[in-house]
């Protein structure tokens, strides 16, 4: 075939990696060269360290040649989004407030990949501290969606979305709070995978909205996610909300579980709002799956409605409190207009933190204040049972639930930006995931007449990531949507 | 003048007393930002009136997505960072401390 | 009219563990600065907390000697607050449902006079809680350093109901905390240290009246006897205040206790709102029968349960019970070499400690963890006394053998010939002797005066060259005086 190097599947290139066909500084390079092209458009990457990253490839190729290769992730370029830590690189939640900020310990899913043999390379642009649905938010400009330059990538994880697909990086890993795996993924023809909350270590990733981040991996196929997330999986002791489970053999799964599978499509999702293009993308994956032997129906997730409000203030909440160590003193942006400490907080603050940021900040502080803490707080943890309880009452019938991921494909720098309550609606079917703590992953499913991708999402049964994986991969290796390469 | 004066805090009175928030938060805001934040809160909160038509009696409050307790470790002192490493970032330092105006208790 | 004080108190207690309480980087005193931190410490991006076991240990332990309740499931929240010393401008605490609920603190008053025990009061707790101490900021000139090696060191803190009533309460109330905190090995309390630190919130009110007075807060007590100083000082300004028709103004005040003055804090927020709710970070906490039981079975005796113990038991008197008690290792010591002597001797062993082997140490420059003079030791010193063997002072020159040398009293004995001279026909003649040498005082003694008897030992003695057993010469000079 006559793919570029870097455009290859993780699977493909840990074979040839493993023949010797290429080795990992020939692929490393490679990747750079492609970043050196695209990156003036894509602008996908805060900042990037080749001469690091080639001296890692290098390491890899004498461990392989020394018969010691690490696993099938050993020596490919992997990039990370810039809120999850690795030592000695920058790490700057895309904000002024980081902007020098170098990181002094690795993420334990940073570590996990280097013990993999991964090439960590590039740091992955994003909206400012993981707030936001289009990496507009990035205080260090926006990246565009290597399919329509005009157009966003999504967010909040567009940089490592937009790198992949640009292929600036064989496998990328971002954040997903409400859904900004899932929905950059979507916009640009990746696999965007959000695990079960607490199948990956949260320690090292600068935290938006503690009970409801997760690390998760973007990759060109289901196949090449589920070889990612096995590296990463597993609990960890230094993060306490670190789930005690097994970790299969989530590849091994995709071959072994073959369905057919009962599949959910939830009412509420199909509603106003759902750009016809999008819903007739999700009508052919429908369609596939009946043909594959599926069982499909509709099913209710009666509290929908409620999703948005209970996102916003139980994601807002606890950011404010999240963000507070933000403040000039110890390692962070400090004013230099400060005359005493209390003016250094509020200067310092304002000036780090971008409109976006302390929107969120200023409305979760509200939320939690004195008087309102039962109105607003309490009360959406209430109905964020509801929702949970929505979602395990439909898996009593159903293996998974299918959706689009989002209700419209990628829209145009600034449509949103103006009207925080458009942007945030742009999130409404991937965010009851978080809430409830499942895993969701998005699929390419096609192209709009304008040729903007369309995802589909899938949400899985807690902690069975092996299942839904194997449910998406059904979709995802029966079509080539990927191969449909952006034209940059 | 006082931070509050300057803020213009007052008690809760009213549904987004911005100038009190933004205090809480250590955020300053210029009066431009602060009339523009009430407006954008205003419209979110109005959005999320509409959990108080949810019936919640008998309902508990997700804390955790998965209920567990007794998560802990063992009392073993391990390494930490060396002192460079700590105040690398530092936006002023002296004798190994972070330097801050100075403050008055 | 007549008024009286309501005093509570916040003793924050730092919980002397290996590691920090929510990350394992070791906690500790002087260290060169901010060499005892870690991301979790120093609040990095994308640090996580986790909860120290031995930290919940120690505090469950600290309920169950306080006689509390323990909560049969607790959880963490954030206590929201901007400050320099707190790196993630949050601290993480227990609000609303506590680890520990109710109990008491059973504190000893000062009595009429130094030998006698005085009253004893149950100071009503409403809570102990478990969460992180802050850093230390230091002032100069021109600006402030801070030192994160304090911060997320585990901290007690122990809220007292507003139930005491005088600065010697007070006084007495921490001491009889810091005792148990030190008995328990939870805290060494040294207050010097910050180990362990007390606020006080003190109001007045007309005797009898049902509701409480305005309670102002007093900080910056820095020693037990400046907290008695600072309540009692305080407590005379409301009363000057009241009585002169001003009002108290609900304010904290920070205490001088050198130059005995108080002044009102002004930069301190008037209404904080901590904004708690709970730490998505941290799981709830269950406490079940059996861990309970297993601590209760770590837990030491009370501190005044063995005073009262051995004061029955032993027949110790009050005031020496108020020197062994108090130190655990000394009351260990007492009552191994009880063990070892015989109950009946309990009486001597604690004169012989507190007396003798306190006072050696102390010349010495020694611990008692560091003594040659074994708890056997003593016991095997009071035994040869009581068999007659040795008198008083032959005995406090073989105790110094033993203090310095540790060679067993037995032994040095034997070495240097120190046997008490019981030959009988020799002590008979001295005694003859004696008793010829003084005829008022056998007239004296023979007329019913006991003491007179005393006269005759004297020479005795002398004749002796100080070797005679003393209970040999009192039955043979009975004796003699009764074949009269």
């Amino acid at each position: 075939m006559s793919t570029a190097l870097y455009a290859n599947t993780l699977a493909e290139l840990a074979e040839q990696l493993a023949t010797g066909k290429v080795s990992a500084v020939e692929l490393t390079q490679a990747v750079i060269d492609r970043a050196s092209t695209v990156e003036d458009r894509v602008k996908a990457f805060n900042s990037t360290q080749p001469e690091d990253a080639l001296a890692q490839a290098a390491a890899s190729d004498a461990r392989r040649s020394a018969g010691e290769a690490r696993g099938p992730l050993d020596g490919i370029p992997i990039a990370l989004k810039d809120v999850i830590a690795v030592k000695d690189q920058p790490l700057t939640a895309s904000s002024r407030m980081l902007q020098n900020f170098v990181s002094p310990y690795d993420a334990t899913v940073t570590e996990k990949l280097k013990a993999a043999g991964a090439v960590l390379w590039g740091r992955a642009n994003c909206d400012e501290f993981a707030m936001g649905s289009s990496t507009e938010n990035s205080s260090f400009g926006a990246t565009a969606n290597p399919y329509d330059l005009t157009r966003v990538p999504g967010g909040s994880s567009g940089g490592s979305a937009a790198a992949l697909a640009a292929g600036e990086a064989v496998a990328t890993l971002g954040s997903d709070t409400g859904g900004s795996i899932r929905q950059p993924a979507a916009f640009c023809n990746v696999v965007g995978l959000k695990p079960t909350y607490g199948l990956v270590s949260r320690y090292g990733l600068a935290a938006f909205a503690s009970s409801l981040d997760q690390i998760g991996p973007f990759a060109r196929t289901v196949e090449d996610a589920a070889m990612v997330l096995q590296v990463i999986a597993g609990h960890d002791r230094r993060d306490s909300t670190s789930f005690r489970t097994s970790i299969p053999d989530y590849r091994a799964a995709l071959a072994d579980k073959k369905g057919p599978w009962k599949l959910g499509i939830p009412k509420e999702y199909f509603g106003a709002g759902l750009d016809p293009e999008v819903a007739a993308a999700i009508e052919q994956a429908i369609t596939f799956y009946r043909e594959q032997g599926c069982e499909i129906r509709e099913v209710s997730l009666p509290h929908t409605e409620h999703c948005l409000s209970v996102y916003y203030i139980i994601a807002t909440a606890e950011a404010s409190s999240n963000l507070a160590r933000y403040d000039g003193i110890r390692y962070t942006h400090r004013s230099a207009e400060a005359k005493d400490v209390v003016d250094l907080y509020f200067k310092s603050r304002a000036e780090g933190f971008g409109p976006e940021v302390k929107r969120r900040v200023i409305l979760g502080t509200y939320v939690l204040s004195s008087g309102y803490y039962d109105a607003y707080y309490l009360r959406a943890q209430k109905v964020r049972t509801l929702i949970r309880q929505d979602f395990l009452k439909a898996y009593e019938e159903f293996d998974a639930i299918l959706t689009p991921t989002s209700p419209t494909p990628a829209f145009k720098f600034g449509e949103k930006a103006s009207n925080p309550m458009a942007m945030y609606l742009s999130d409404i079917y991937t965010i009851g995931v978080n809430l409830a703590g499942l895993p969701g992953i998005s699929v390419p499913a096609g192209f709009t007449s304008a040729g903007l991708p369309v995802g589909l999402q899938l949400i899985g049964q807690p902690y069975a990531e092996a299942d839904l994986l194997a449910i998406a991969h059904a979709y995802d290796s029966a079509h080539d949507w990927r191969t449909r390469q952006p034209d940059l | 003048m006082s931070i509050e004066t300057k803020f213009g805090v007052s008690p809760p009175d009213g549904p987004l007393d911005i100038g009190r928030i933004a205090f809480l938060a250590r955020i300053e805001l210029t009066t431009a930002e602060a009339a523009q934040l009430s407006i954008e809160l205003g419209e979110v909160l109005q959005h999320v009136e509409q959990l108080k038509q949810v019936d919640v009696s008998n309902v508990e409050p997700t804390a955790h997505a998965f209920a567990v307790e007794n998560v802990w470790a063992d009392d073993e002192a391990q390494a930490g960072l060396p002192v460079e490493d700590a105040l690398r970032n530092a936006p002023a330092q002296r004798s190994n401390m972070i330097v801050v105006p100075k403050v008055v208790e | 009219m007549n008024y009286e004080a309501v005093i509570g108190l916040e003793v924050h207690v730092q919980v002397k563990t290996a590691s920090k309480i929510f990350t394992r980087v070791a906690q500790g005193y002087g260290q060169p600065e901010n060499t005892l931190t870690d991301p979790v410490v120093l609040a990095l991006p994308g640090a996580l907390p986790v909860m120290n076991k031995a930290a919940l240990d120690a505090i469950i332990k600290a309920g169950l000697m306080l006689h509390c309740d323990i909560a049969e499931v607790c959880k963490w929240d954030r206590k929201n607050y901007f400050y320099p010393d707190s790196p993630k401008n949050y601290q993480i605490s227990q609000y609303d449902q506590p680890i520990c609920l109710g109990g008491y603190v059973e504190i000893e008053l000062p009595g009429p006079s130094r030998n006698v025990m005085g009253e004893h009061k149950q100071i009503p707790l409403t809570r102990i809680h478990l969460e992180e101490d802050v850093g230390k900021l230091t002032h100069f000139a021109n600006d402030s350093l801070v030192d994160y090696n304090r911060a997320g060191t585990p901290l007690m803190e122990v809220v007292s109901e507003p139930a005491i009533a005088t600065a010697d309460e007070a006084y007495a109330y921490l001491t009889a905390l810091r005792t148990m905190m030190i008995y328990a090995g939870i805290s060494d309390c040294d207050m010097e240290k910050g180990q362990l630190r007390c606020d006080a919130n003190i109001s007045i009110r007309p005797v009898g009246a049902a509701s409480l007075g305005t309670k102002v807060e007093l900080k910056n007590l820095n020693s037990i006897s400046y907290v008695r100083d600072g309540i009692a000082h305080e407590i005379k300004r409301q009363l000057a205040l009241v009585k002169s028709g001003g009002v108290i103004v609900q304010e904290t005040r920070d205490y001088d206790g050198i130059a005995g003055t108080s002044q009102s804090l002004r930069s301190k927020e008037e209404a904080h709102d901590y904004r708690y709710f709970p730490d998505p970070d941290l799981m709830p906490v269950r406490v079940d029968e059996a861990w309970k039981t297993r601590l209760a079975a770590e837990c030491p005796e009370r501190p005044f349960d063995k005073q009262r113990r051995f004061m029955t038991e032993y027949a110790v008197p009050y005031t020496i019970t108020s020197v062994l008690v108090p130190d655990r290792a000394l009351s260990d010591y007492f009552e191994a070499s009880v063990a070892a002597a015989g109950p009946a001797k309990a009486q001597a062993v604690a004169n012989w400690i507190i007396n003798d082997l306190l006072r050696e140490l102390g010349a010495a420059g020694q611990e008692l963890g560091d003594t040659k003079v074994t708890p056997a030791h003593l016991a095997e010193l009071v035994g040869l006394i009581e068999a007659g063997t040795l008198n008083s002072n032959i005995a406090r020159e073989v105790f110094a053998e033993t203090f310095t040398s540790g060679e067993a009293p037995a032994a040095v004995v034997e070495r240097k010939g120190l046997k008490a001279d019981t030959s009988t026909d020799e002590l008979e003649q001295w005694c003859r002797d004696a008793i010829a040498g003084d005829a008022k005082a056998r007239e004296q003694f023979l007329g019913g005066k006991e003491s007179a008897i005393n006269a005759f030992k004297g020479p005795v003695m002398r004749a002796s060259s100080g070797q005679a057993n003393p209970k040999l010469v009192d039955e043979t000079l009975r004796r003699l005086l009764a074949e009269n």
